[in-house]
């Protein structure tokens, strides 16, 4: 509650940190070898991961069907192009509120439960969306999804931005991370923020306050849900097409795992770290070997069995920050 | 006009009567205490009359309103906090921040996201308030989890005054204290008194019969008495219960 602090700030130094290192990466990326487009899809993840956290970590809800939100997200921008008009701001709107509209109906069906019930809940309708997207052909396009989707370029009247290129799609995706970032960075740090974070700890006593937890938690499945639909909708312009993978189980407990490896627990940027590792295990492990899944698997486990505050938690001990 | 009433209250669980015509009222101003051994009932009481459990008969009343069956968060939004036995608070919060979620005032706008809850100083100073109102006073920073037993138990009575409550439920405040700490959370309930009206349930005898105005007894999954602690003394229900030999 000191003014001091940075949960006040709407800009704060590790967020200038993050964007210094992102503004850059262009310019940099090529001479750690790895390549331009990695930069676009870290930034997508990291939009979807922490949209999550603000469940996982801040709500204390866990989900292993979020990949549906991101497919739902997806498909929205891709149908909205193809059926509504070929516009960036329709097919981002689109997925913003297709993600609100499928979050919100989902999350009438959670928003009482907790624990295992809701966990399992969020498996079945993770796995009815994966299921919808698969047999729904004439909508979906089946297993081979919506393809050929454009990336209209970025039109704020007076200027336009061609975001054909993966560079200018990189900076375009930036400047939404960024919105999300301080957006997210001010949500956790507001009344609602505390008081989801509040009900994480003790539901029973909040509900006694005179909370009515499942309205918060209806309302921070939805947020989380949405944010993982604007991502969905930012992925479907990067690969130019939405499919069905992104929605299965799979898909969802790598965002998890992301997560917990980052810190999600126990820092805001925990997801972001947490982003970071995977790329960087897939891109540099995987040029080593193909198995590297196995061996980002295995950190995930050593993460959970020693440190389940994840990279955020360890770096707190050794500089003895306290978490924010 | 009792400020809170409870009339012919019924609670079974499976076949298990556990409340039968249990009829209740406090008045405003007043402590009233709810005492009786342990098995009687007491706590199902508090959890029916704090919207925790629905009643299968009965009706509450709140000043005017029919309160019956309503969730918690409503009941409290009217004006009824309360505290518990096992004490519930927000471990991973400071002292400070307990506090400010137990305010009216950031409730009221608990879905306000534009602004950090960090920059509002007047919170900050009515929490502070409220923490020197139960000797915490100095304490804010500390980590709520980090506290002794006997300040976690002053916090928990500190959330339910935070909220500014027009009636005040303590659920065995003393529980688990000893005999110094029963000593210092007299002397707070004493203090508290002058502003609240309160319920305490109780087992702490020699407790009760020194903060409370009215006490009711219940035993049985019934209300066998109720008077004052005087009154009490002589009941020839309360002397025919074990409860004689305590009181």
């Amino acid at each position: 509650m000191t003014p001091t602090t940075d949960g006040g700030r709407l800009i704060t130094g590790p967020m200038l940190i993050l964007f210094a290192a992102l503004v850059t990466l262009p310019f940099w990326v090529q001479s750690v070898g790895l390549y331009q487009y990695l930069g676009v899809e870290v930034a997508i993840w990291m939009i979807y991961a922490l949209g999550f956290n603000l469940l996982l970590g801040y709500g204390g809800l866990p989900s292993f069907g979020h990949g549906a939100f991101l497919g739902v997200g997806a498909y929205a921008f891709g149908l909205a192009q193809f059926h509504v008009l070929e516009n960036l701001w329709v097919g981002l709107l689109a997925a913003i509120l297709v993600g609100i509209v499928a979050g919100g109906i989902v999350g009438l069906f959670l928003a009482h439960r907790r624990g295992i019930y809701f966990a399992l809940l969020t498996v079945a309708f993770g796995q009815v969306f994966w299921f919808v997207s698969l047999k729904w052909f004439s909508v979906t396009g089946g297993e081979d999804g919506l393809l050929g989707i454009p990336r209209p370029s970025a039109d704020f009247g007076l200027v336009e931005f061609d975001l054909s290129s993966n560079l200018s799609l990189y900076y375009f995706t930036l400047a939404v991370l960024m919105i999300v970032v301080v957006a997210l960075w001010r949500l956790v740090h507001s009344p609602f923020g505390k008081v989801v974070r509040a009900i994480k700890q003790n539901e029973t006593r909040a509900s006694f306050l005179g909370y009515n937890v499942r309205l918060y938690k209806w309302a921070v499945f939805t947020l989380s849900a949405t944010t993982a639909a604007l991502a969905g909708g930012l992925f479907a312009m990067a690969q130019q097409s939405a499919f069905p993978d992104v929605m299965n189980l799979v898909s969802s407990g790598t965002i998890v795992m992301m997560v917990l490896i980052g810190g999600g627990f126990v820092s805001f940027w925990g997801p972001v770290i947490g982003v970071t590792v995977f790329f960087v295990a897939r891109d540099v492990i995987g040029s080593i070997t193909e198995t590297w899944l196995l061996w980002f698997g295995l950190m995930f486990m050593l993460s959970v069995l020693f440190k389940p505050e994840g990279v955020a938690g360890l770096w707190q001990d050794s500089s003895g920050e306290s978490p924010a | 006009m009792a400020l809170f009433e409870a009339q012919h209250l019924h609670k079974r669980f499976g076949d298990q009567v556990v409340l039968e015509e249990i009829n209740l009222s406090f008045e405003a101003g007043q402590l009233s205490g709810i005492m009786g051994p342990n098995g009687a009932g007491k706590t199902t009481c508090f959890n029916l009359l704090t919207g925790l459990y629905k009643p299968d008969r009965g009706q509450i009343t709140f000043g005017t309103e029919n309160i019956t069956g309503l969730p918690p968060h409503t009941i409290a939004q009217k004006g009824i906090a309360r505290s518990f036995q096992i004490i519930n608070l927000f471990d991973e919060y400071s002292v400070l921040e307990n506090v400010v979620i137990a305010l009216p005032r950031v409730r009221d706008h608990g879905f306000t996201c534009h602004r950090a809850l960090t920059n509002d100083s007047e919170t900050a100073d009515r929490a502070a308030n409220v923490l020197a109102q139960v000797g915490l006073a100095g304490r804010e920073h500390e980590n709520a989890a980090d506290l002794s037993y006997g300040d976690r138990r002053a916090l928990e009575i500190a959330l339910a005054i935070a909220a500014e409550p027009r009636l005040l439920f303590l659920d065995e405040p003393t529980s688990g204290v000893g005999t110094e700490g029963t000593a210092r959370l007299t002397e707070l309930i004493e203090s508290l008194k002058e502003r609240y009206t309160i319920v305490i349930i109780e087992h702490d005898m020699r407790f009760l019969f020194e903060v409370a105005d009215r006490i009711s007894v219940i035993h049985w999954g019934q209300v066998i008495a109720e008077g004052t602690p005087d009154e009490l003394r002589t009941n020839k229900w309360v002397q025919a219960s074990n409860l004689g030999k305590l009181v």
